[in-house]
């Protein structure tokens, strides 16, 4: 037989393996990141040949365990079974394991084992177990366990190519799985369970299927087959779990004891560790000092403070540049183009719409640079250990705390953040409410609507109303955030608290390597995946925004306007002057009309009884909707819409005033004022909490693969914004 | 007694995981199993979670994830 020249590798590990590190160090830069159909789980797959042979390595998510809880679980069997179609059939499994802590990581080593597959047991992490003395018979190992293993320290490439090279040695051979034997009845009960099974249905599942069935008490292969086949099956698995008990063997405990009872013999005499109690070692004395009641807080508040630094300020210049560059294209489109509709799909739709996915890019790059290097040397559980508390009294987990933190600067980075979260329930929850923290887009309108509006008084003689106002806005998302959380926990995320459980891993090094990768791999994956949909909104809304109206007089009015001044050259005359004005007047007029006859506008009329009771006309109701592809667009939108130019929002102190003197004096037909305080805090309040953000939604669709949540998402916070709105207009107005 | 129980610094002997919910055997695939050692090495600045070590490596557990566990303090 030739060997095969495509082979599918799967690696499996527990958390904190460095399993990401070696699956970087075995694929390189090859890799392709999508979902397992229906659940969360991101398919990470690597491509590289070696050999000869070409080689998908399949990664699963980090677990303690096989026994499969959720459908997220599950696809981790799945994909081991071979029943994962678009992966297809296993070839071999690379089960990656903590050298300083073989013990408790061979339990998932154990079960993985049971599936019949060639495996190779990796020993990560090898050179820091070395140091701290810890010392494994690698040949005596390998002899009991019936398996080859490799020694690795992946973030030093060390032992990668022993590790492929042991893949083309596995690959086919026979397996003889040496297996931790359970006590007899347990197989009687199997036996039974495969009699009744096929007798009833004329077929059994695969023998591991079998077992995880009796063993894990409302699992998913239990919920799923019993789905699948019928009610029936739960009271026969019971009183097979009973009769079981009777003899001695309790399920769930028996799974546990058998295995580590088995992984204590197969290491006696093999690993030599010395005890950890009456050892120190340099990890424990640097967590003394950051889980310390003073000086953990503080450091912890410092990292803190420095990420959100970073992403709330070191990012800007590069969003800056983002936009001139945005502008430069624009521009140089501008100038090479004949004015109409092509040109303007180019300039607003397509290069607006790039725009908006890459201005995320600087913000994304800088979060996971810093979570990839907290991950990488041990404190990010650290960080989840010492916010728990606090968390969990608002229904959270102490894993909550970054992506929650990090959304306060943009709600983007903030979800994807959320992958750091293994727990599915934690991991939703934190995603739905993280788009109520106060992103730095949120800015802008705050700004401008208490320049023009909330009076420069200070209360109590000292603190500025309007710097209240603002601190005010910030705080309101967050908390109400608190019973968001609450609510869903207590109707959506039902069941049981999610377990904290955790190991908190050893300190090392970060790997400069391995974080750049990381960092690489997420904005590339932010880019492709959540990219195409952000700028599909982007192109949506400006096409919304241009039909269906003749834009013909705007242009021969642009082009009147550039004669003008290129016949008027550098020094213009005082009558050139006056009627370039005149004519940029009738400009912004035109784009005025034009934007509220386009079906961006109309909706905004058809819409204008539901926004009425927040104290809005059809106006400011298109300027909210217009601003879905980014919140901040809303000021453009309102200065084109009160006829002023899209640019006077963000153009100059004196254009800002002129757009805050127009607000102030815009006027409802029948003559009252448009803007009042009670009005400009319905704004404000509704930009709090609303979810006009078209990139946080599609965020949250890749993150969870699902249009569900971020429907959901979309939906309580519109909800919320808008009875939050309307009470604090109805009762301002009473005031 | 309960593994939240233990004074710090103290080693204690498993003697039984109750329940068989998820959460019992998360922490029995952790390697909670009856007869192992465990000692509390300290808690979190604002008193909890836990951080245990155990079988040569560490864990943390929240204190009403630790009231599963029951143990009895070694001399």
């Amino acid at each position: 037989m030739t060997a095969p020249r495509e082979l599918t590798v799967v690696l499996i590990g527990n958390p904190n393996t460095g399993k990401s590190t070696l699956f970087t160090a075995l694929s390189g830069m090859h890799t392709r990141i999508a979902n397992f159909p229906g659940c969360t789980v991101e398919k990470k797959l690597g491509l590289f040949t070696d050999a000869g042979v070409k080689i998908t390595l399949v990664d699963l998510p980090g677990t303690y365990s096989l026994s499969p809880r959720s459908l997220d679980e599950m696809v981790s069997v799945d994909v081991l079974l071979g029943r994962q179609a678009d992966v297809g059939k296993i070839d071999a499994v690379i089960c990656i394991v903590d050298a300083a802590n073989i013990e408790r990581n061979l339990y998932l080593y154990t079960q993985v084992r049971e599936i019949g597959l060639p495996v190779i047991l990796c020993l990560n992490m090898w050179d820091l177990a070395q140091e701290r003395g810890i010392k494994v018979d690698r040949e005596a190992l390998s002899q009991r366990l019936g398996v080859p293993i490799v020694a690795t320290s992946a973030h030093k490439n060390l032992g990668v190519q022993e590790l492929k090279a042991a893949i083309h040695r596995v690959v086919g051979t026979s397996v003889d799985v040496r297996r931790p034997e359970f006590p007899a009845p347990f197989y009687e009960e199997i036996d039974h369970l495969r009699a009744w099974m096929q007798q009833k249905y004329g077929k059994s599942p695969e023998p591991f299927l079998l077992e995880r069935m009796l063993l894990d008490v409302g699992g998913e292969s239990e919920k799923k087959l019993s789905l699948a086949l019928s009610p029936e099956l739960l009271p026969v698995l019971a009183s097979a779990r009973e009769r079981l008990a009777q003899k001695g063997c309790r399920v769930p405990a028996i799974e546990t004891k058998v295995r580590y009872q088995w992984i204590r013999e197969q290491l006696t005499g093999v690993v030599d560790r010395t005890s950890p109690s009456n050892r120190v070692t340099t990890s424990d004395r640097i967590d003394k000092v950051l889980t310390h009641k003073v000086t953990g807080l503080l450091v912890f508040i410092g990292v803190m403070f420095l990420i959100f630094q970073s992403i709330y300020a070191w990012a800007a210049p590069f969003m800056d540049a983002i936009e001139s560059v945005q502008e430069m294209a624009a521009g140089w489109v501008e100038s090479s183009m004949a004015p109409g509709t092509l040109r303007s799909l180019i300039v607003d739709g397509v290069i607006g719409g790039v725009g908006s996915v890459v201005i995320f890019v600087p913000q994304i790059a800088l979060l996971f640079l810093f979570i990839a290097i907290l991950e990488d040397c041990g404190y990010m559980s650290r960080a989840a250990f010492l916010m728990d508390k606090l968390m969990t009294k608002l229904g959270l987990s102490g894993k909550s705390f970054v992506p929650l933190m990090s959304s306060f600067a943009c709600a983007v980075p903030g979800v994807m953040a959320a992958r750091v979260i293994e727990n599915r329930q934690d991991r939703l929850l934190t995603i739905l409410v993280a788009p109520l923290m106060s992103c730095s887009a949120r800015l802008p309108v705050y700004l401008l609507m208490i320049a023009a509006f909330v009076p420069q008084v200070r209360v109590a003689k000292i603190i500025p109303l309007q710097g209240l106002v603002l601190f005010a806005m910030y705080c309101v998302g967050a908390l109400v955030a608190i019973p968001v959380a609450w609510i869903l926990r207590k109707f959506v995320f039902k069941g049981e608290t999610p377990p904290f459980v955790m190991e908190l891993p050893s300190y090392k090094w970060p790997s400069p390597r391995i974080v750049l990768h990381r960092v690489y791999d997420r904005v590339k994956a932010f880019v492709l995946r959540a990219g195409t949909l952000i700028f599909c909104t982007t192109v949506l809304v400006w096409a919304a925004a241009y039909f269906p109206e003749d834009h013909t007089p705007e242009l021969k009015i642009q082009s009147e306007i550039s004669q003008l001044e290129e016949a008027a050259g550098e020094s213009p005359t005082p009558e050139q002057s006056a009627q370039l004005d005149q004519l940029q007047e009738q400009a912004h007029q035109i784009s005025g009309r034009l934007l509220a006859d386009s079906y961006l506008g109309r909706s905004g009329r058809l819409i204008e009884p539901v926004v009425r009771p927040l104290g809005w006309d059809w106006r400011i109701g298109v300027s909210v909707i217009a601003s879905f592809p980014a919140r901040e667009v809303v000021l453009a939108t309102l200065g084109t819409i009160f006829s002023l130019g899209s640019e006077v929002a963000d153009d100059g102190e004196e254009n800002q005033n002129r757009f805050v003197s127009a607000l102030q004096n815009s006027k409802w037909p029948d003559g009252r004022p448009l803007f009042t305080i009670p009005v400009a805090v319905s704004i404000m309040v509704f930009f709090a909490l609303c979810a006009q953000c078209a990139a946080t939604l599609m965020i949250i669709r890749r993150e969870t693969n699902s249009w569900r949540w971020p429907i959901v998402t979309f939906v309580y916070m519109t909800g919320l914004a808008y009875v939050a709105a309307f009470v604090v207009y109805q009762v301002g107005r009473l005031l | 007694m309960t593994l939240d129980q233990i004074p710090r610094g103290t080693l204690a002997r498993i003697q039984d995981v109750t329940g068989d919910d998820t959460l019992a055997i998360r922490l029995m695939e952790m390697g909670l199993i009856e007869g192992e050692e465990i000692e509390l090495i300290g808690a979190a600045p604002l008193g909890d979670p836990l951080e245990f070590s155990v079988r040569g490596y560490r864990l943390s557990l929240r204190a009403n994830e630790a009231r599963r566990v029951v143990v009895e303090p070694l001399p």
